[in-house]
This record gives structure tokens, sequence and C-alpha cells, in this order.
């Protein structure tokens, strides 16, 4: 489990290392010109948008070249560029990016993932008036995350997350004149605060404790042996070292933006935003920016881990994971909307590779990162595209009979659901849940999370066929009847579907290709991989797992076209069960009762000091101020003006008088000077003699 | 009566004269010329007292009214050259009629 990197490290920068400042520059930059153009100037700002990302993309493939072929050379691309923003003291904030094979994989997934959904939603808001500022927003949102993905410092990368978080949330109020738009805006980034205030003491902590903030600086990082040796050695609050205090904290942070239990509530209310942001953010990048924060800090995560073993932080995000996979797959299983039923698949499948992580290592989770991040942002644009068919119905039991009207987004659709429900052999989910499920079997700490993950794994194949069989299925029970989307909706999804398929094979058992890059060592192609003891067995289960709750969903789905009145065939066998699961826990309306109780009793009393307590005191003290300017302007008027009015009258007097002498006549002064001549002679005069 | 004695008093007296004429001629022409009338008195006493003082071989005397009559000369050009504006501007060499600097 413990990461071995068997080739040696490259770290000099290449000159792709030093201009991947670009991939995130250039969205921001057309991003920041967008911003300027009138409302009317629509093409203008798609093209932007488009081609921004494109340069992106097209950057992101030539620096993710570079890391294959020194890979393939033997060599463990880590190239840092970095430089200091702030000093104070002696104190250094150094900044900077990092290219190694992490950030390679996410570039491409973001740029390239991003990039089919500018192109969808070119098609998708063509009616919004507010085309532009979507563009905007849109570009801004792969510009903060391009910056997270490349940053070898957590303070940019917490930069570019709280970027991050800033448009998630103005993409969400997008549509801000839906009262429900604003208040899932106002939700989903109060919510994330919550775990990004502790993402922020982690940091601090670390800061504290290493003196950097770059993950790898030539040996000096605080990710690097050095700094982690002194983390462990430094003991914190109940029996944790500082390095599993700080880890936890950071994975808090994780938790809140991947919309892990207990901080999950915002992501499946943010279905209120327009379907491409849904996709792109809300499925496949952003959310996944937790699960990259966690594989990024790994090396903090399993500090101090023995063989075999596990850390405090890792267990930790195990048990988040795999609670929050089961948990959220419940829910997903007895939601009506087709976007929630989506979101709740993402919360549980973000479980899932929060469980990666934390039983398997980078590779596992980030495996399923990338699968994830295909196949959900395919079923979002095709829930998208299902919407926009349907004239705006989002209720899974009004639709129906779909795939005759929508056959591309029927074909494509069903793609990525068979995708994450981990169909056996020919799509990625498979391969990649199976690694996790893998790993959860090994892992020597409990067993617990392994039936948990695969109990998800059955529900989500359940919910799943649940949509279809609804959506597509059956007889048609809208109004009006529905139509295919235009070709820049259908397009990108057959592309995403491509890979949905074609992504399993670089990381099945067989050819560890994902894997292999990732850690650092050299890809066999390995005909033993299957023989590897309890694989071939695990697969079976999983795949028994897959057909029994694909069976059963259809049994009890396709067969019968219920009207939307009429109760959930489970509904029908467990009532009060199946209203619990509708309700989502009562997860929102107990913190209704407990966080925002508190929270509203503590703002009325915080108002009743204020207008009682402060304000009585403020009014008292007005007052004596103002009692106080009464007697000034008494003595002012009465006192202080008189004494200065008599002085002013009697210079104004005095100057009268003088003012008589002043004839103007030359002679008249003249006269003056010989009366004043005659004086002085007689005075001298006069003194001489005496 | 010493000799200075009797050109003091003759200076006296044209200081007095030329003081009364700046007095009372209304017309500044006559104002000048009395003014005039005045320093000559001044250079009369400058000469005598030089005459008749205790170094009457060192020409400091002669010399005190030669630059006091070149600077009278001077003087006397500026004042007739300000009469004359005066006239163009008011009209009148009047000096009663011309009190506009009363304060």
């Amino acid at each position: 489990m413990q990461e071995t990197i068997s080739f040696a490290l490259a770290t000099s920068p290449s000159g792709i290392a030093h201009s991947l400042w670009l991939i995130p520059a250039a969205p921001v930059l057309a991003s920041g010109i967008i911003a300027l153009l009138k409302q009317p100037r629509r093409k203008t700002a798609g093209t932007l948008s488009i081609g921004s990302l494109a340069f992106s993309l097209l950057l992101s493939l030539i620096a993710f070249g570079h890391v294959v072929a020194g890979w393939s050379q033997g060599l463990a691309v880590r190239e840092t560029v970095s430089f200091t923003w702030l000093q104070f003291g002696t104190t250094n904030v150094d900044l900077g990016w990092v290219l190694d094979p992490l950030s390679a994989v996410m570039l491409v997934m973001v740029t390239f993932v991003g990039l089919l959904t500018f192109i969808y939603s070119t098609g998708y808001m063509a009616h919004d008036e507010n085309y532009t500022r979507f563009f905007c927003f849109l570009s801004l949102f792969a510009g903060a995350m391009l910056a997270v993905v490349i940053a070898n410092s957590l303070l940019l990368l917490f930069m570019g997350w709280e970027l991050v978080g800033l448009t998630s949330y103005l993409l969400i109020g997008f549509w801000y004149q839906k009262p429900s738009a604003a208040a899932a805006a106002k939700k989903a980034f109060l919510t994330t605060r919550v775990g990004d205030v502790f993402f922020l003491l982690g940091m601090v902590w670390l800061f504290a404790q290493t003196g950097t903030l770059l993950f790898y600086n030539n040996g000096a990082g605080s990710m690097e042996p050095v700094a982690l040796v002194a983390l462990l050695a430094q003991p914190a609050a109940l029996g944790l070292t500082a390095a599993g205090a700080i880890a936890l904290l950071i994975f808090a942070g994780a938790a809140g933006k991947s919309g892990q239990f207990p901080l999950h509530v915002w992501l499946p209310d943010a279905m209120e935003g327009p379907t491409p942001v849904s996709a792109l953010i809300h499925a496949a990048t952003m959310v996944a920016a937790g699960v990259y924060l966690v594989a990024r800090v790994y090396p903090l995560m399993q500090a101090g881990i023995h063989p075999g073993g596990s850390t405090t932080a890792l267990t930790v995000v195990t048990w988040v994971g795999a609670s929050t996979a089961v948990f959220a797959a419940l829910i997903a299983v007895a939601q009506n909307d087709i976007k929630r039923i989506l979101a709740y698949s993402t919360v549980s499948q973000l479980g899932y590779m929060m469980a990666g992580l934390g039983m398997g290592g980078v590779a596992v989770g980030m495996f399923h990162l990338i699968t994830h991040a295909f196949f959900k942002a395919l079923l979002f644009m095709g829930a998208g595209s299902v919407i926009h068919g349907c004239h705006e119905e989002q209720d899974i039991r009004k639709m129906g009979g779909l795939k005759a009207d929508m056959p591309l987004t029927f074909v494509t659709y069903t793609v990525g659901m068979l995708a994450l429900c981990g169909f056996p052999l020919l799509f990625s989910g498979f391969w990649s849940k199976d690694g996790i499920l893998e790993a959860a079997q090994h892992w020597s700490v409990a067993k617990a999370p392994f039936y948990m993950l695969v109990f998800g794994a059955l529900l989500t194949a359940f919910y799943m066929t649940r949509q279809v069989a609804y959506v597509f299925f059956g007889v048609w029970r809208g109004k009006k009847s529905a139509h295919e989307s235009p070709a820049v909706m259908t397009l990108p999804l057959a592309i995403l579907a491509f890979f949905a398929i074609a992504l399993g094979a670089i990381g099945t058992p067989l050819w560890p290709w994902f894997r292999a890059f990732l850690e650092g060592r050299a890809a066999g192609f390995d005909l033993h991989g299957f023989s590897e003891p309890g694989l071939l067995a695990l697969m079976a289960t999983s795949t028994v797992v897959v057909f029994l709750g694909i069976g059963l969903a259809w049994r009890l789905y396709s067969s019968e076209s219920p009207s939307p009145e009429a109760p959930d065939p489970l509904e029908k066998s467990a009532p009060p069960i199946w209203a619990i699961l509708r309700d989502r826990f009562y997860v929102d309306e107990l913190y209704g009762a407990t966080v925002i109780a508190f929270y509203a009793w503590w703002a009325r009393v915080a108002d009743w000091l204020d207008r009682r307590v402060y304000g009585g005191l403020v009014a008292a003290v007005a007052r004596l101020f103002r009692a106080l300017a009464h007697l000034n302007r008494f003595l002012d008027t009465n006192w202080v003006d008189g004494v200065f009015d008599k002085g002013c009258e009697e210079l104004s007097s005095s100057g009268g008088l003088l003012a008589r002498i002043q004839t103007g006549r030359v002679q008249t002064y003249l006269r003056l000077l010989a009366v004043a001549v005659v004086a002085l002679v007689a005075i001298l005069i006069w003194s001489s003699r005496a | 009566m010493t000799p200075l004695t009797g050109f003091l008093l003759v200076a006296a007296l044209l200081f007095s004269i030329g003081l009364a004429g700046a007095l009372t001629r209304r017309n500044a022409i006559l104002v000048l010329i009395g003014i005039e009338l005045m320093l000559n008195a001044a250079n009369l006493n400058l000469i005598a007292f030089w005459r008749y003082g205790p170094h009457p071989e060192r020409l400091t005397g002669m010399m005190f009214a030669i630059f006091s009559i070149a600077v009278a000369a001077a003087e006397a050009a500026v004042g007739l050259g300000l009469v004359i504006q005066l006239h163009r501007h008011a009209h009148t060499t009047d000096l009663d009629a011309i009190n506009r600097m009363k304060g």
C-alpha cells in the first residue's frame, strides 16, 4: 500500500513545466474579456470560452505527453516551478506549480471534460438571455479548477479552491430569479465554508510547523520526508501527531467540497443550476477537487504508516467515504428528480473514491475519479438532453418511452448508466470500482467497509436501472411529446460515451498502466494479473451484485408504467422506510432543528442585545453629548462671542479713526512730515540743552 | 557772524522757501520745483560744511554735491515723467483733485 517510487525522480523543470501557468491563465483571461462584452455578443463569448479551453487542453496534452515520455524512459517526472509571493521578516510564502503524473492526468481530464461541456452548453443555453454571463462564469471556473490542479503550494491550491467555490455559487444561483436556486447557491457556499474553515486551520498549522506550504521543493517541501518526520515527532491532542491532526483538518475541507457525509447536503440542492454546470462542476471536476486534494497531500495522510497498516487520517477517510457511499446510494433509490438521483449518485461515488484513497492509495482513488468524471459528465449531459427534450420536465415519473424519441441520448445514457453500475468487463466503471473493492478486501483494519461498498454497488445498479426504466422504457406519460436534442449536444455525449467504455482499458489487472504511471513504476502486460488470490472471486461477486441490482430494478419498474401519482412499488412494501429515504434521512431537517435553529436563536439574542443593551448604551452616550453640545452653544453665543464681538468693534472703530488721517492728498502727508520734522528738531534741541 | 553761519542761514531760507512752495502749491510741477529748491539748500549745506570744515583740501563735500546733483537730475526726470503720466491719466495736475490713495 505504501507508494514506492522505483523510478528516479526528474525534478528540473522543462519548458512545458515553466509555461504550465498558461493553462489556468487562458480561461481566466477569456473570462475577464467576456465580462466586458455586451450581452448580445453571444457568439464572441462562446468562441472565446471554447477557444481558450481548447488552448488549455492542447497545453495539457503536451504536458501529459512530456510526463509520459519521461515515464517511458524510466523517470518519475515531478517538475516544480516556484516563486516567492510574500515576504515578511525572514519568512517567505511561496507559490508554485508542479507537473507530475497526478497533475498531468487531472489536467487532461478537466480540460477535456470541460471542453465537451462548453460545447454542449452552447446548445443547452442557446435560448438563455444571459448567455455571455454564463460563459464568463464557466471560464472562470475552468481557470480556477486548473489552478487547483497545477498548484504546488497549498496556498495556491486554496486560492483556486475558493475561486472554484465562488464560481460554483455563481453558477448554482445562475437563475437567481428562482428563489430555490438562490437558496441552493447560498447553501452550497455556506456548507462548503464549514469544511474550508478546517482546511484553513490545517493550512496555517502546517505552515507554522514546517515553514512552507510548497508540496515539493527539492527536499524542503511540506510533503517531503524531512518535514513529515518533523510533523510526526510533534504530538497534538487526543493521541494524534501533528501530521495526523493536520491531515484530518485538510480532509474536513475535502469532505466539504466533495460532499462527504455530514457536509453532503449542499450537493443535491446544487442541481438548481443549469445542467451543464451540474455536469461539469457538481459531477466531474469541482467535487472531485476534494478527492484530488486528499491525493495531493497523500504523503501527509499516510505519514508514519506501517506496511499493511493504516494511519488515523486514512482510517477516517475510509470510514467517511464508505458510509457516504452507502448512505447516498440509499437516498438515491427513493428520489424522483432525474438530476437529484444523479446528484446522490455523485455523492455516493465520491464516497467510493475517498474509500479507495483511504484503503488502496492514490492510484485506486484517482482511477475511479477519472472514469467517474467521464461517465458522470455523460450522465448529467444526457439528463440535460432529456430535460431539454421534455420541455424542462425533471420528474422521471412524468417521462417514459424516450428510447424511441431520443435514440442517441438513450444509447449514450445507457452506456453511462452501465459504466456507473459497474457492468462487467466492458465498461470503465467496472474496473475502477473493482480496484476499490479489491483494496477494501485486503484492508487490514476492518472488513466492514468492503461489505458496505458491495452493498453500495448493489444499490447503484438498482437506482440507475430504476431511473433508466422510468425515463426510457414504458410509455410516454408527459403532456407535450419529446424531441431529440441538436447535434451540438449529442456529439459531446457520443465522445464521452466512447471514453466511458475505453478508459477501462488503462486500469485492468491485466495491464495496470494507470497505477504504474501514477506510482512511477514500469507497467507490464501481465497475464498473471488475474491470478492474484481472490481477484477472480471478487470480480465474480461484483458481477453477481450488479446483475442482481439491475435484475431487481428491472423486475420492479419495467413491467408497469406508473402514473405520476401512483406510489412507488417499493413504497407499497415498506412505506416508513421509503418515507425516510425519500426525505433524505431527515438530515436537512436535523440541521434545521439543531445548527440552524441554534444560529437563529443566537441571532435573536444578538439582535436583542443590539437593540436593548448596546443600542441603549449608544443612545445614552448620544444624549449626553447632545446635552454637552447645548451647553457649549450657550457658552459660545453668550460669552465667547460677546468678548470676541467687543474686540472686533474696538478694532473697527479705532481703524475708522486712523483712516481719517489718510486723506489721499500728497500735500497733507508732506505737511504732517514737516510738522514731525519740526517737532523732532525741537525735541533734539531741547534734549541737548538739558 | 562767521561766513559759515551766513551760508547756513541762506540754505535754511532756501529750504524754507522750497518747503513752503511744496506744501502750498496745488500744481504738481510747482511742488516739484519746491522740492528742487530744498535739494539745492541741502547741496549748499554740503559745500559750506566742507569749505569751512576741518579738511577743506579733501574734495569730499564737492563730490557729495556732484553726486547729489546727479541724483536730483534723475529724480527730476522721474518726477516730471510721473507728472506727465498723471496729466494724461487724470487730465489735471491739481494735487487736491488727485486723492484716490485715501485710506
